[in-house]
This record gives structure tokens, sequence and C-alpha cells, in this order.
């Protein structure tokens, strides 16, 4: 008795504290649940779902740059187009150049950093706000994209390495242990698992030896319980259609990087810090310009990649890709809880937001409600996720 | 008997994880100067909060009475309903617009929408002569010194007919000139039939002033006494407000100079091309190994510039001269140069250029030296669990834990943050701009000691103060300065209080 009320107790407290960001789970949860109950199970198809998710990578990628770029109190209008123009130099490349893949990916990548250091030019040692700056290159990009594609129109891409980078899936060891299931991407599930709970293990051993603070241990139990389950469900799905893509590889490794880099580096620290009071950083010893040059540099890199997933996954390069990749891009930094006050916001929630973000598309577009309502519906949901994580946050604070 | 114009009775208000008020019984006379003093953090911006409906009805317990009436206030706007008006310990004003505009900005003198900028510059120029200010009513407020800002604040509250008023820490930030401006001022409001709230941490200034004093400690209210029957002492106010006696504000020290010079300027000159006027012209000055200099002179003279262009912060400036450091003649172009240097700077501004608001104690205390943290640029997070841990017993920080944002703790806490995250740099210099500005006498005390201890582990410490008792406390050796120029040496010995104004207001 006196344990299940401290359990209950344990649970609110936890769930309490963490509220932020527990609460983009479960609204892409109640989704998902809603969207497999109109669509009679579809939705939930592993098929379904392995191409939602290859589809969020693009978006995905340009959300956790733009999340540092929020962070920082700065935004990018250019990464949509910029997106889009890499990609066509990309397929020029390949195409008419014939370079392969393995040397066009780097180069549009660096290309990607390049662009990002032009934009920061005039942000960092101008101070001409990042909207202006980043709205010139929209309108540059926008008119390079037509400038590169205007004599051919659409550029088909035969390369098949190239087309796999947003349509392929990691290869399957010889072995079946589930019949109809990929076992590669099973095993790796499992790995993910066994490293995660070590980790968690190790780390929590760690603080008890120092003293600190740590969860109960029956809050911590759940916790590892809950989210080994959660990526045991995410394997499990993706091996009953063909495994992990290699859209998905790119966007976990990207995330992994991403999160790693913001939570536990001084790089990180130094980003936030320089959102949260610039002036304050750079009499740390912070360069705020320097970090404007990276954080801007790290957007151009991504862009990149998200113009070569893209371009990837149509097989081709179109006059307008990458149109108002920038606003989705946006629209999942805040459904993911970034401020724009600065200093506030983490990559998962903004991947989390993505996710978000096209299951609604996905989700309608299988239910088969007219595009008008779609977008109707996509403003309402990123408002009250603003207003929820506004609101909560409020709450935090003030008690 | 006719009733207190305030009454507040068993206030409790938490927050999560702190009590910081509990069963608070506070009660105002009409016309008096009521001061209320305590400790940092213990809990005097918050009963005002509480007071102003800044915290709203239903957010704490207990009842609030005014002239015998319970209220509820739901914010600001309830509050000022009934004649109450409150003057925030960081101030509240727009920077880029007028003063008359400041002074009207949320109650404008209109009609149909329509502002009637004559009405409120006739009305402006009425409120402004009622606080003696003499500036011009279309001057933007930021090209007016933080005294003046002052009592800009106390005339946008005057022109809201307050009954009330209350001011959080208003001299905090003012030179004796100023702040002796601002009392007479309150004493005149009073007498014109305008009670006032004074929340301040000197009391001198307390004991001048107040008819009543109220101590808070910890969250409760320890004691009301009455300011003219002779019981208010400033012995009797710390032993109330600290618990235990402090004879000896400035604690002794062990005077060990050596002669070796940690810093030195030649001519050091700061030109502004924006405001087309050097900031600083000439200056030079020295800095022993294990020696306090204290850096005196009048708020704007240029000692935080001087502070800043040599920590390598001066954008847009042009510097000529010398800055040597140990021995070596440098050239800092960005403050991560002074700092790895051995270099460090406790901005005066503690909310604006010290803190990250939005970031934890840990986080700020860490913040300029992550790096003695991190292994390949990976920050060691236990470390440095360990290291804010050690500052906070180390410093006394009043928070309920490290996690804690720092925009929640108290003015004063705020302040030893900034000064753990400066210590943990382990510099050789350490700049202290106003280091003891709205702190509590026993954490002024703890921060002297600190200041003491780490001299005589051969730390050199040039201090800007105001505050004239605490340079000639604390120094070795003072500096004066003023309009940016060095006007004088004087070791601490030859030095009072009237040789230092002498030389701080020539020009
Ligand atoms: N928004 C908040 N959230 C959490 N704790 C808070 C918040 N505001 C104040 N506190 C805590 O309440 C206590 C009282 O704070 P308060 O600001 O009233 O102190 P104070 O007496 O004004 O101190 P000082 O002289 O330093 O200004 C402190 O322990 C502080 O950390
Ligand atoms: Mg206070």
């Amino acid at each position: 008795m006196t344990t299940r009320a401290a359990f209950v107790a344990n649970l609110q407290r936890a769930l309490g504290q963490n509220i932020r960001q527990y609460g983009m789970f479960i609204a892409l949860f109640v989704i998902m649940i809603i969207f497999s109950i109109t669509t009679n199970g579809i939705f939930i198809s592993s098929r379904n779902l392995s191409n939602l998710i290859n589809q969020t990578g693009y978006i995905a990628v340009l959300g956790v740059g733009m999340t540092l770029v929020i962070v920082i109190r700065h935004i990018d209008l250019s990464v949509g187009f910029l997106a889009g123009f890499l990609g066509a130099v990309a397929a020029i490349a390949l195409r008419f150049w014939d370079l392969p893949t393995i040397v066009v990916v780097p180069m549009v990548l660096v290309l990607g950093g390049l662009a990002g250091l032009l934009t920061a030019f005039p942000v960092a040692e101008l101070k001409i706000p990042s909207f202006v700056a980043s709205l010139a290159g929209w309108l540059i990009y926008r008119g390079a994209l037509q400038l590169v594609t205007a004599g051919t129109g659409t550029i088909i891409i035969e390369d098949e390495t190239f087309n796999a980078i947003g349509n392929g899936f990691i290869p399957d060891v010889p072995l079946s242990i589930v019949p109809g299931y990929h076992t590669l991407t099973l095993f790796l599930g499992v790995l993910a698992i066994v490293a995660f709970v070590i980790s968690e293990i190790r780390s929590r051993n760690k603080k008890l030896a120092y003293n600190f603070e740590v969860l109960p241990t029956d809050m911590f139990v759940l916790k590892l319980v809950f989210i080994s389950a959660l990526i045991g469900l995410l394997a499990w799905i993706m091996a009953g259609y063909n495994g992990l893509s290699w859209t998905m590889v790119i966007v976990l490794v990207v995330v992994a990087i991403y999160h790693f880099i913001t939570t536990q580096t001084v790089l990180g620290r130094h980003i936030y810090a320089v959102g949260g009071n610039p002036e304050a950083a750079e009499l740390s010893g912070i360069s705020v310009k320097r970090m404007t040059y990276i954080v801007f540099a790290s957007m151009g890199v991504l862009s990149a990649l998200s113009g070569i997933l893209f371009a990837s996954r149509l097989r081709s390069a179109t006059t307008t890709a990458g149109t108002l990749f920038e606003l989705d891009a946006i629209a999942a930094a805040y459904i993911g809880g970034v401020s724009a006050a600065g200093g506030v916001g983490n990559v998962i929630g903004s991947i989390i937001g993505a996710l978000v973000y096209v299951s609604l598309t996905s989700g309608m577009n299988l239910m088969g409600i007219d595009i008008a309502y779609q977008y109707i519906v996509r403003g309402l949901v990123l408002v009250a996720a603003v207003v929820f994580d506004v609101t909560t946050r409020r709450r935090g604070r003030a008690g | 008997m006719e009733p207190p114009i305030l009454e507040m009775r068993q206030i409790t208000k938490e927050f999560p994880g702190v009590r910081a008020l509990d069963n608070v019984t506070f009660s105002v006379k009409r016309g008096e100067i009521h001061c209320l003093v305590g400790e940092n953090g213990a809990g005097k911006s918050t009963l005002m909060k509480v007071l102003s409906g800044v915290y709203p009805y239903g957010s704490y317990s207990g009842e609030i009475l005014i002239d015998g009436q319970p209220q509820r206030f739901f914010g600001i706007a309830d509050s000022e309903r009934v004649g109450i008006g409150i003057i925030y310990q960081e101030l509240a004003l727009v920077p880029e617009l007028t003063v008359y505009e400041n002074i009207f900005l949320g109650h404008e003198i209109s009609r149909n929408g329509v502002i009637d900028w004559n009405e409120t510059i006739r009305r402006a120029n009425e409120m402004l002569r009622k606080v003696r200010l003499d500036v011009n009513p279309a001057a933007k407020i930021r090209d007016l010194g933080v005294g003046k800002q002052q009592l800009v604040e106390i005339a946008k509250a005057l022109s809201r007919e307050v009954k009330l008023l209350i001011l959080d820490e208003p001299t905090a930030a003012l030179n004796e000139n100023d702040s002796e401006n601002l009392l007479n001022l309150l004493r005149e409001l009073r007498d014109h039939g305008v009670t006032c709230i004074l929340i301040s941490h000197k009391l001198k200034e307390v004991l001048a002033v107040a008819d009543t004093v109220t101590v808070l400690r910890d969250g409760k209210t320890v004691c009301t006494l009455d300011g003219h029957s002779g019981e208010v002492s400033e012995q009797a106010l710390i032993r109330n407000m600290v618990g235990r006696e402090i004879t000896n504000i400035y604690p002794p020290r062990n005077h060990q100079i050596s002669d070796e010079v940690m810093l030195e300027l030649r001519n050091w000159t700061v030109y502004a091309p924006e405001l087309g006027r050097y900031l600083l012209r000439d200056v030079n000055l020295q800095v022993r190994k294990g020696e306090i200099v204290g850096l005196a002179g009048l708020m704007g003279a240029g000692r935080t510039e001087l502070a800043l262009s040599l920590f390598g912060n001066a954008p847009g400036y042009r510097l000529s001269g010398e800055l040597w450091l140990k021995g070596r003649k440098r050239v800092f172009r960005h403050p991560r140069e002074a700092i790895a240097a051995g270099l460090a700077y406790v901005s005066e501004d503690r909310k604006a250029k010290g803190l990250v608001l939005i970031q934890d104690v840990r986080q700020n205390i860490t913040l300029a030296n992550l790096q003695a943290l991190a292994k390949n640029g990976v920050i060691d997070r236990n470390a440095e669990i360990q290291v804010a841990e050690g500052y906070r017993k180390s410093l006394n920080i009043k928070t309920p834990t490290i996690e804690q944002q720092v925009v929640n703790l108290s003015g004063g806490n705020q302040q030893k943050v900034c000064l753990g995250k400066w210590l943990f740099v382990r510099p050789d210099v350490l700049i202290l701009d106003e280091p003891t500005r709205g702190i509590d006498v026993g954490a002024k005390y703890e921060i002297y000691q600190l200041m003491n201890r780490l001299v005589e582990e051969g730390m050199s410490i040039i201090m800007i103060s105001s505050e004239l008792p605490e340079v000639l406390g604390m120094s070795d050796r003072i500096y004066v300065v003023s309009g940016g120029r060095m006007k004088g040496e004087l070791p601490v010995a030859a030095a009072t209080q009237e040789k230092i104004m002498e030389l701080a207001v020539d020009y």
C-alpha cells in the first residue's frame, strides 16, 4: 500500500518535472493512435511508417539545424531553396560531370557549409538582422536554382548509389530469425537497447558514487523499460518492411551527433549561453561571432544534406525543389519546444516536432482529406504545441 | 482608531523547493516611511510582489487589507487602482522612449485613443518638478544616468496618484549624492501624505529615514521596530537580520604585499568614435601581487570602461597605451584572451552582463571555464556538479538545488553566483565592479573575508566601488578616477572620504 502510494507520488513528480519533454512524445503518440483508428490501421502499418519516416528525413535534418539557429536568436529563411539549389548541383555533377556519388556528396556538403558562412557574414560582422540576410539568400538561391535548371528542366538522376540514399535500405544478413522480418534491423534494435540500458546504469552508478541526486529506483526502472520498449517497437515496425532505410540511418546519426554536441560538449554549452545572454557570454570569453558562424555553417551543411536526401528520394532535381522547406523546418523546431527568446530548445524535440508535422500530412492524406483543410489543421497544431510549451514553461517557473 | 493603510496577514508563498514567505505579518501606518530589511533571500522582494499583484491572488495564502478593506489583486493593474505603486529592484523604463513617454506609459493622456501630447508634456513637467528632476522631458531615457532614471520612475508612480509607494533597493546603484536626494524626496513625499515602503541593504540610510523598520529573516517576520524610540541601531538591525553580532564590518587581514607588479597600465587611452570623445585619457595604474586596489569615483567616471577595455571588451573603441600583465606587454582583443592570461571581471550589472538567467546555477558557475572540466571538448558532468556544489557551499548561495534557474534566485544570491563563476576561472587579477551592490551585511562580510583570503593566497584585486566606506575599509591603495582621468593615488592610511570626494568631483 505505502509502496504503491510512494510509486504514484514518484511518478507524479517525475512527470510533473518533465511534462514538457514528455508532452511531445505523448502528442505524437496520440496523433498516431487517432490516425491508426481513422485509417483502419493503414497508418500504423510498417510500410506506411517506413515511408513516413523517410519523408520526414529532409525536414528533420533542417529542423535540427534550425533549432540551433533559433537558439542563438536568429532565423535562416534561405535553407529551403539552398537545399533545392544544392540538390540540383548534385544532380548536375552526377549527370553532366559524371562524378561519382562518393565525390558529389562531400562536395555538396562543403558547398552548404560555405553558403552558411556567407549568410552568417553580414549577421556576425555587421549585425544585419538574420531575417533580412537570409531572406536575401532565399531570393538568391531561388534564382540560382531556376538558372541551373533553366536549360534542362527537371534533371533525372540515374546514379543508383545516389538514389539509394533516399530510397534504399540497409542490407540484411543471410539469416532469418523471424520470418518476414529484417534480421539485421532487429539485431540493431536489440543492440541499441542493450547499449542504452548499460549507459544509463553506468551514469546512475557514477552519480550515486558522488552522492548526487538520482531518480528513485522504481522510476529509473520504469524509464528504462519504457524507452527500451519504444526502441524495440520502432525496430520491430521497421523490420516488418525492408528494415532500416539509409535515410533513417543518416537522420539517426545526425541526431546523435547534434544531441551529443548540444548536451555534452563545451561547444554546445557555449551556443546555448550565447542564446541565453549574448553579452554575458561575450564577457565570459565566448566569441558570439564565432558561434554565429559555426551555427550558420552547420545549418548550411544540413541544408545540403536535406537537398541530397530530397533529390535522391525523387531521383531528380526539379525547378521548385525546396519550396517552403524552411517554414516546415521552423514549424518543426517550434513544435519541438524551441523558444524565440533564445537559449531554449533541443534537437530531440525538433525531430519529434518534424515527425508530428509529417504524420499529420501523411495521416490526412491517407484519410483523403482536402489539402486546404490539411493546412488549417497543421496551423492549429502548431499553435496548440507552442501554447502548451509556453504555459508549461511558465508553470515550471512560477510554481 | 483609523486602520493602517496596509496590513498583510499570515502571508505564505511557496516556490518549488522554497518557502519564500512563511506566515508573514506586515503592517504599515499611513504617512510613514517604513523600511523593510533582511538578508538576501529573506523574502523582501517576494512580499512586495505579493502586495503589488505580480503574484496574483490565489498563488499565496493570507490576507491583504488596504485601509481595512480586504483586497484581491490579480495583476499589477488591480493594485495600481487602489493606489499602490512599485519600483522594482531592476528599473522598468523603456530606454528608447523619452522621459515624458515613459512617465505616462500605460496610462497615456488621450481622447478617443489619440494622445494629447501637449497635456502630456505639461503634466510631465509638473511631475518632474515634484521629484526635483531638472531634465528636458523630451530626452531619451538611455541618455540619463541611473540616479535620474530612478527619479523618473518615481515621477511615473506619482503621476498615477499613488498613496503607497514601494521602492525595492532604489539606492543600490546610486552614488551618495543621488541617494541623499532620493531620501530627501521620500521625506518630502511623506510630508505630503504619501506612504513609502523602502527596501534597502544600506543600514545607514535606513537609520536616517525610517519611521518604522520591519526585519525579515528566512521568510518570517522577526520584529517591527519604532524608528523614533531609540530601539533602532545598526547593531540591533544586524543582530535581527543575521541572528548574530557583526562588530567589525571590514574584517582585518595580514597585509603582505610583495613588490611584484602584476598589472600595469601606461597612458591607457580609450577613444569612442561613435560618441566622438575620450572615455579614458592617459590612465596609469599599477597593481601588485596580493594587493587590493580600490578604484573610487563618481558614477560615469569611466571606471567600468577602464575595466572592460583592459579586459578585451572594447567594441568599436580605439585604444592606445600599454597594458602589462605579469611582466609581459599584452593586447587583448577579446575577453577570451584576457581570461586565458589570468584576468577576470565581475560585472556591475549581473542581470544584463553577468548571468545567463534562464540557465541554472551550475551552468552559470562553470560557463567561463568549461575547458577545465572538459576532455576533448566533452564536459565531465559529474566534475561540473562537484564544482558547482563546492561554490554553493563556500559562498553560501541560497538555492534549493544547483539545478535552479538563476532567474529565480534573490538578487544577492545572483551576485554570489557571479562571484563563483569568476573564482572558478582562478584568475591572477580579479576585477570586481561594485561587488557588494544589493548584498546584505552578513553576505558582505563573507565577501570581504573571501577577498582577504584571495589576496593572502596571492591574488590581486581591483575593486571598483562607489561606496566610500567600502573603498576605505578594504583597499590597500586607492585610485580616484574622474572624467576619464586618473586624478590621484592615495595609500589607504592617508585617505579619507573628504579627500577622495575632492578628487572625484575635480574634472
Ligand atoms: N520565481 C521564483 N522561483 C523560485 N524561487 C524563488 C522565486 N522568486 C524568489 N524565490 C526564492 O524566494 C526566496 C526569497 O527571494 P526574494 O527575492 O524575495 O529575496 P530578497 O529578500 O528580496 O533578497 P535580496 O536582498 O537578495 O533581493 C529566495 O530564496 C529565492 O530564491
Ligand atoms: Mg530583492
